[in-house]
């Protein structure tokens, strides 16, 4: 059997099939970050309490009323992004002619609150959320074993991620979105309602952690800290990719996740700061982004 | 001022006492003028008179305004930009506003429809050919005067009657400025009521048919086309030149 530097083709495959698992994570909250900061400015900390508040709500559905996997997948995201609704008429609204640090510290507050409310409630052992029966099971490819469900998250997490470029690149909402991120002013002036766009905007893509967060439910135990763990990550991954890039956020997602994977393969001591290093090349040498727009 | 505007039929546009500040500092003093439909009238003065606060006063955009603008027999001093872009008033800026991440159709077809009216894609590429060529690149890409022809065709999309343009001959080549020139004419020609800000008085005294003079944030004189050979001297010595 083929094995490269005495790595047999089933460690390479399993640590890349994980490492591309992440990278779905990374993207698509990254995309949402992405997709807040172009059109707010707003540096939004509670997305990881937001990805939290996703896997909590579908296991709420689900403990609590019964609700499956699927329906949750639809609801969660839409209660999450329904709370972010709030967030930013109630809160947010009030800071955009303020600098970015103040929603970035209102922000980090929220998710100090909500985070503390779970772990207030449910503790911080994590609860169990099953795979749903169509996704149980996986297949052998014969150089490596694929569960369904996660390969399940990578095709789902491609789909939300290709249909939300598709969306912000391709459609006349996305050139509005895009104009305003540019000229909010201007926008306004031409008879578009800029202030209900954010809000929207601000909902879908707190929406986005929260479809995150139900997809991550069954793999990661449903707990508190689970978004607090990741958001750290996914700010250096939408970082290296650009801040308010689209597809720098997508791109540089998967590709970190591979990234990390092949160093878990290769040299597991740096798998936990790899993207971090990364990090600083990327800002010591173009700090801009790999697809940002310089100043 | 109180001759602004005169001759017959209810103004389309009228300013009274139009007061304008940026933050703390009071740019606008009371501005009195009226625009009629169909007419073409200009706002000139030097730099810093508050032509532009003027504009961007009845957009909405300004900071803080009092006074009174209606439009129609409508005020709309107390409405948001949005609002007043959908009463029927487009406005196209000094510094074109052209969006670098949209393409030239896409920077085109951006303002909404606000109603029936508006110029066809198709009239709008047969004014500028340009834009039907570079419909795919993007909005930046293209030289100062097709930008400039950008932001005033893609106002013409929307239906609005009312165009207000902020400086539109700035910088471009006197080829430019002589389409921009033409465009404007044929504009009037389908009706269309414009407010034009200018510096380049040339231009301004080949396409109006008022002169509204602004000096230190009030309009201080109004001058009919008809009259402009007479008082050269008068226009030049507001303008410093």
């Amino acid at each position: 059997m083929f094995e490269l530097l005495g790595i047999t083709p089933q460690v390479l495959m399993g640590q890349l099939l994980l490492g591309l698992i992440n990278g779905s994570f990374y993207a698509v909250l990254s995309l949402g970050l992405a997709v807040i900061f172009g059109l707010l400015n707003i540096i939004n900390f509670t997305h990881g309490a937001q990805y939290m508040l996703g896997a909590f709500v579908a296991w709420m559905l689900g403990a609590y009323l019964g609700v499956g996997y699927w329906w949750a997948l639809l609801a969660a995201p839409i209660v999450v992004g329904a709370s972010g609704l709030v967030l930013e008429r109630l809160a947010l609204s009030k800071l955009y002619h303020l600098d970015h640090l103040y929603g970035l510290l209102l922000t980090f507050g929220v998710a100090l609150i909500l985070q503390g409310i779970f772990r207030d409630a449910y503790g911080i052992s994590g609860q169990p959320y099953q795979i749903p029966d169509l996704l149980a099971g996986g297949h052998n490819l014969g150089f490596m074993f694929l569960p369904n469900y996660r390969a399940w998250v990578v095709v789902a997490s491609v789909i939300v991620c290709f249909a939300t470029w598709f969306a912000i690149e391709k459609t006349r909402l996305g050139a509005y979105l895009r104009a305003a991120t540019e000229n909010p002013t201007l926008v306004g002036a031409f008879g578009i309602n800029v202030p209900r766009m954010i809000m929207l905007t601000y909902a879908f893509g707190v929406g986005l952690a929260g479809f995150a967060g139900v997809l991550a439910a069954p793999i990661y135990s449903v707990n508190p800290n689970m978004g607090a763990d990741l958001i750290i990550v996914v700010f250096a991954v939408v970082v290296i990719g650009g801040m308010g890039s689209i597809l720098g956020a997508i791109v540089t997602g998967y590709g970190l996740g591979l990234v990390e994977g092949l160093t878990r393969v290769f040299y597991p001591e740096a798998s936990s700061v790899v993207i971090f290093v990364i990090m600083a090349i990327v800002l010591m040498l173009k700090p801009e982004g790999l697809f940002g727009r310089s100043a | 001022m109180s001759e602004a505007g005169a001759g017959k039929g209810a103004p389309l546009l009228k300013v009274e006492n139009l007061q304008g500040w940026y933050g703390e500092s009071h740019v606008l003093h009371g501005i009195d003028f009226e625009v009629r439909e169909g007419e073409v009238v200009t706002l000139l003065g030097r730099n810093g008179a508050g032509k532009t606060s003027t504009l961007l006063a009845i957009m909405g955009i300004l900071g803080k305004r009092t006074g009174s603008i209606t439009h129609a027999g409508r005020e709309l001093i107390d409405l948001p930009p949005r609002r007043i872009a959908r009463e029927g008033i487009a406005f196209c800026p000094e510094e074109r506003g052209i969006f670098a991440s949209l393409s030239v159709e896409e920077n085109l077809m951006l303002p909404p429809r606000i109603a029936e009216g508006g110029l066809s894609v198709e009239r709008i590429h047969d004014l500028f050919p340009n834009l039907k060529e570079r419909r795919r690149s993007q909005g930046t890409k293209l030289s100062g005067g097709e930008q400039q022809m950008l932001a005033i065709a893609r106002i013409l999309r929307t239906g609005a009657r009312l165009l207000l343009l902020d400086e539109p001959t700035e910088g471009l080549a006197p080829v430019i400025v002589q389409q921009i020139g033409r465009t404007i004419r044929a504009l009037k020609e389908e009706g269309f009521t414009i407010v034009l800000v200018e510096q380049n008085f040339r231009f301004a005294a080949s396409v109006a048919d008022r002169h509204h003079v602004v000096d230190q944030g009030r309009v201080v004189d109004m001058i009919p086309a008809e009259a402009l050979e007479d008082n050269k001297d008068r226009i030049q010595a507001y303008l410093g030149v």
